[in-house]
């Protein structure tokens, strides 16, 4: 696209049905946004 | 929803409900406004050919190609998704959700009298006490008991200081150590430290046992010192900053974090990052705004806002300088794994506080997290009997980014996952509700981290080091990927 350039992101609708396993750690003040995904 | 900022010379969409983040032309941004705004579609070109009219190379060709992308963007569902979420965030309530860590506040007593802490110099408006043995020993079996399958296991020390029950932090590595095998677990420990009480011993056992520690330091030697006194009123920066070089030196790329505090006397929190990397060597860097009460007078102001922006973005700015010298920082806050981050689970469910993390005190009882200490409305049980306060623990599992009302036009939403609930109540009476305050920050604070990946992205001298940053074009979108 010329107008427009989009970066390469998780797909969080997709994330409905792949995601939720549990296996990330508790993020307290990382973050929500910074926890790495920890899926096996 | 959509949100749209510029910063560094990049114009920046960010999609809330897909997670997208597109940096686009001063057309482009131009022309999503007008379609965020609801203007008719037949009105959009003939706006932008008047905005544009002193710029021959915008024509009607060229607006029509650029409404065409945000068409295709849109169709994608990476442009102006709906909020597909809100029905499972009620669901939460009903999940089953496992303990994955525990906050052993080993020590409710300190070396330090530090007048801005939380914790009211570690006694969390308590009594003083230290954790035994078997208290510990009894928080670790609850972890285990009630840690389901979940194979890593995360313990943080913590106090007051922890260092001031050394001992018992050393028995309590050793006996995790002697039967995380047979139950299939992996203990990960965190030290967190004012530095005083660090010895050439505290420096081996972290560095063996701790996959990592948080070092307390505010910066510059009269900034530190200002608030980080001991109890006869001397400064602890003299002491504490050859111990925190040395552990870290000897940790060898293990993970550590400067953790400082800044405050109303420091706006220019950025000098005090800068000092500790270029002065004191480290790289691991974390500065957090002072949560007190309105009006005191360490407390940040509205009146602070625009220059704790302006740091924020001088900050991001100078982590990018420094990335392209070859000698690069981190910051706490910009970290951003936009590819490989959390799911949607994840982003609506919050911190875990109250579910899946919980603090231990010296006498075994146990609350959401380690800021709810010390107020008895928030005691969630103790280790030998568990939760019983269920209702307490439900409420905090419905503590969700939707529970939240003031979170519903946030663009943020899916970032902060609708914020601490120990600020909310502190700040709101409710854990419903929401730290303003923190919000605008911590909104700020995104804003400079997507601009960082941007960047990195689209700069020449950065994007060959970041090529997982870079869109997969025409993939067929198979999913594969997920």
């Amino acid at each position: 696209m010329k107008h427009i350039q989009t970066l390469n992101t998780r797909d969080m609708a997709k994330s409905l049905n792949n995601g939720g396993c549990g296996e990330c750690q508790t993020s307290c003040s990382c973050g929500i946004a910074n926890q790495p995904c920890e899926k096996k | 929803m959509i949100h749209q900022y510029k910063q560094n010379g990049y114009n920046i969409v960010v999609d809330v409900y897909s997670g997208s983040v597109h940096a686009v032309d001063e057309l482009a941004y131009d022309a999503i406004a007008l379609v965020d705004a609801g203007t008719p579609r037949a009105d959009i070109a003939p706006q932008l050919l008047a905005k544009y009219k002193d710029h021959p190379e915008v024509t009607q060709a060229d607006i029509e190609d650029c409404l065409a992308d945000i068409d295709e963007l849109t169709a994608q569902g990476k442009l102006f998704a709906p909020d597909i979420y809100e029905s499972h965030a009620f669901d939460f309530k009903n999940r089953s959700t496992v303990v994955k860590a525990l906050c052993l506040h080993v020590a409710h007593t300190c070396n330090l009298n530090c007048e801005y802490c939380f914790a009211a110099q570690g006694k969390f408006h308590g009594d003083a006490g230290l954790m035994s043995f078997e208290t510990g020993k009894r928080a670790l079996d609850f972890l285990i008991e009630n840690s389901g399958t979940r194979h890593n296991l995360e313990v943080d020390f913590f106090g007051g200081e922890p260092l001031m029950n050394f001992e018992v932090c050393k028995q309590l590595v050793a006996y995790a150590r002697s039967i995380e095998k047979q139950h299939n677990k992996n203990f990960r420990f965190t030290l967190t430290t004012n530095g005083i009480g660090i010895t050439d011993e505290v420096i081996e056992w972290a560095n063996k046992e701790c996959y990592n520690v948080v070092l307390s330091l505010d910066g510059r030697k009269e900034v530190n010192d200002r608030f980080r006194k001991d109890l006869a009123g001397n400064g602890s920066y003299d002491r504490i900053v050859p111990k925190f070089q040395k552990l870290v030196k000897a940790r060898g790329g293990k993970g550590y974090y400067m953790r400082g505090t800044f405050t109303h006397y420091n706006v220019d929190f950025t000098n005090d990052l800068f000092h500790m990397a270029d002065d004191l060597g480290f790289t691991e860097l974390s500065m957090e705004p002072v949560v007190t009460a309105p009006g005191s007078p360490e407390a940040l102001t509205e009146e602070d806002l625009p220059r704790l922006y302006d740091q924020y973005e001088l900050l991001a700015k100078d982590m990018l300088r420094r990335e392209k010298a070859g000698k690069p920082i981190t910051f706490y806050h910009y970290i951003l794994d936009l590819a490989h981050g959390p799911c949607v689970y994840k982003r609506i469910s919050g911190c875990g506080s109250g579910t899946e993390y919980m603090a231990v005190t010296p006498w075994g009882d146990l609350y959401p997290c380690h800021q709810f200490v010390g107020d008895a409305a928030y005691k969630l049980g103790n280790v030998w009997d568990g939760v019983t306060n269920t209702a307490l623990r439900d409420e905090f599992k419905l503590c969700n980014v939707y529970a939240r009302p003031g979170c519903k036009d946030c663009w943020a939403r899916l970032y902060c996952a609708g914020g601490c609930a120990a600020n909310a109540l502190h700040a709101t009476g409710d854990i419903h509700g929401v730290y303003e305050y923190g919000c605008k920050v911590f909104r700020k604070r995104i804003e400079c981290a997507l601009m960082i990946k941007v960047a990195e992205s689209l700069d020449p001298d950065l994007a060959p080091a970041h090529a997982d940053l870079a869109p997969a074009e025409d993939c067929g979108d198979c999913g594969g990927c997920e």
